[in-house]
């Protein structure tokens, strides 16, 4: 039996013995990850057996699959026939219209985004203007990854290009909301982290006691809405 | 009806087989770090393999019992002992109210397994009683045992003499097929990575032909390893991807990090490799300061090592009946 070939950008590859990844070759685009994303709802919706986990990242679909549930010593060369069946009936333009918005509200600069000043004079901007970049137009979830609950959000604007720091800090407030190499991501708990803190959020981002445990999903899209300090407050009061 | 803690031991928490189902969102799979042991302690107190077990680690605990059960110790050993007395590992076991089961010197591996049948009366977070010691939930209030928990029992065997109970188990005989067994062996098979090529021919090669110690600090999350560096033919940057249990990734100081239960979902670095499945438990039972070395085997070979080690599960499964009629019989009793 072979493994069936898929169309270019995209190809099937194995990650041990328990993962399969749909791999897209290509540069990060929202519509390359709106692929990704509507691939994996369309395997999570095909219940293959076996499979416990579909995984859409910036430009692949990870499945993780229970070998033992299959009964077979051929699991990978049967799994990817089937991932490649699937994967065939997909329409990519159907999936980005049901995308949902999200909004997220921040409170920018000062001490909920401590790296805002240094944001802004990198890339050349006023503060207002990197928030006004950063809360404009809606943008898209990837993935989330690093912790439950952490939402990889972009493409921003080229104008909020900026690299990670230098030296990662050791403890960030949970809610801080970081951008690096145009993306943006939320720390749902405290946490060390690289990226350049601008804001925080005082939504929670994570939640183990509900189904599903996260405020967003990868196809959603987010919109940053600016926040008092009064705002944060009195929403974080209300959290609790 | 249940257990009460008099020492914690060094890190003692409850997992089953993980939280999955979520990946997608972030969330850890968590679970037994031997899911070998895991799953055999569970059949041998008459369980199914995704029941709770205990996850100890090096020092175990000393627990006092409050109700009559059937247990089952697996995994490293920790030299075990109930009222003072050795006990066994890789046999159901009967205690009864005011028995005190300890633990002492380990003799090899590091984590040993401990199940009681019907298991530990813990709510199930996402689907699993894992504990994520790192996320702060799931089993014991997302922590390791502390000194004077309780641990309530979901099915105990009440209304039934234990010391007829323990002869009536112990005149069960239980065939424990080699390959289900505690091993000892530092070369761990691994398949190789979609990225493996990446790597300069001379790094790849000192991968598999040389030793690999794992650092004081590895842990639950992963295990850090030094030995020969892995340098990149061109370094470049590679895009996050999803983690699994035992992906070798290299960060770009060139000292590999194998990614075991806690891991992360999703990672940026480099996947030399990766672990078969069935070598999983040697990983998980090797302690900081021991030596790893690396065989690539195919993805074929590791998933029909996978699949006998399952047959063998199987047949344990099967052989257990008596045992599993034994104690369910008490329980209607």
């Amino acid at each position: 039996m072979n493994i069936p070939a898929l169309p270019a950008p995209w190809r099937i590859v194995p990650q041990g013995d328990r993962t399969l990844l749909l791999v897209r070759d290509d540069e990060i685009t929202e519509e390359g990850g709106r692929a990704c994303a509507a691939i994996a709802s369309a395997l999570r919706t095909a219940s293959i057996r076996g499979v416990t986990d579909v995984v859409p990242t910036f430009n692949s679909v990870a499945v993780h699959y229970q070998p033992r549930l299959f009964g077979s010593s051929t699991t990978y060369k049967s799994l990817a026939t089937e991932v490649a069946r699937v994967f065939e009936g997909v329409d990519v333009a159907s999936a980005a219209a049901q995308s949902r918005i999200v909004e997220i509200p921040v409170c920018y600069g000062g001490q909920y985004g401590p790296d805002l000043p240094d944001v802004a004079r990198h890339c050349g901007l006023s503060e207002d203007d990197v928030i006004a970049l950063h809360s404009g137009e809606p943008a898209y979830v990837f993935m989330l990854g690093f912790a439950p609950g952490a939402p990889y959000i972009g493409m921003h604007d080229d104008a909020l290009n900026i690299a990670r720091r230098d030296t990662p800090r050791t403890a960030l407030p949970a809610g801080s909301v970081a951008i690096a190499n145009r993306q943006t991501i939320i720390y749902p708990n405290v946490s060390p982290g690289g990226w350049h803190v601008i804001g925080t959020t005082p939504v929670t981002m994570f939640f183990p006691d509900k189904n599903p445990p996260t405020l967003v999903a990868p196809g959603d899209r987010v919109r940053f809405v600016p926040i008092s300090v009064d705002q944060f407050e009195s929403i974080k009061a209300s959290q609790a | 009806m249940s257990i009460t803690v008099i020492k914690p031991g060094l890190q003692s928490s409850f997992q089953d087989l993980g939280r999955h189902g979520h990946q997608h969102l972030g969330v850890s799979v968590s679970g037994a770090m031997d899911a070998r042991a895991h799953r055999l302690a569970n059949l041998l107190a008459g369980n199914s393999q995704d029941t709770a077990t205990l996850e100890l680690t090096l020092t175990g605990p000393t627990l006092q019992f409050n109700a009559t059960t059937c247990i089952a110790i697996a995994g490293a050993s920790l030299s075990p002992t109930l009222n003072g007395h050795a006990v066994p590992n890789n046999r159901p076991l009967i205690v009864k109210a005011g028995d005190t089961l300890a633990f002492g010197a380990r003799t090899h591996g590091l984590r040993a397994y401990l199940a009681v049948h019907g298991g530990f009366d813990i709510k199930p977070i996402l689907g699993s009683c894992s504990t994520f010691l790192r996320g702060k939930f799931g089993g014991l209030e997302g922590r390791a045992l502390q000194k004077g928990d309780q641990i309530h029992l979901a099915k105990p065997l009440n209304g039934m003499d234990p010391e007829k109970l323990s002869d009536d188990v112990w005149k069960i005989k239980i065939y424990l097929p080699a390959i289900l067994g505690t091993t000892l062996r530092s070369d761990i098979r691994v398949v190789k990575g979609p990225h493996a090529d990446r790597f300069t021919p001379e790094s790849l090669q000192q991968f598999f032909s040389t030793d690999y110690r794992v650092n004081p600090e590895s842990e639950r999350m992963g295990y850090r390893l030094s030995g020969a560096k892995l340098t990149l033919a061109n370094p470049t940057q590679i895009i996050s991807e999803v983690t699994s249990f035992g992906t070798i990734q290299v960060p770009t100081d060139g000292n590999p990090i194998i990614l075991m239960a806690d891991r992360q979902t999703t990672g940026g670095y480099v996947k030399i490799a990766h672990v078969a499945t069935v070598d999983l438990p040697l990983v998980a039972q090797t302690m900081p300061g021991e030596s790893l070395r690396f065989q690539e085997i195919t993805l074929a070979q590791a998933q029909q090592l996978d699949s006998q080690r399952e047959e063998a599960f199987g047949r344990l499964h099967q052989g257990l009946a008596s045992l599993r009629e034994l104690l369910g019989a008490t329980q209607t009793a």
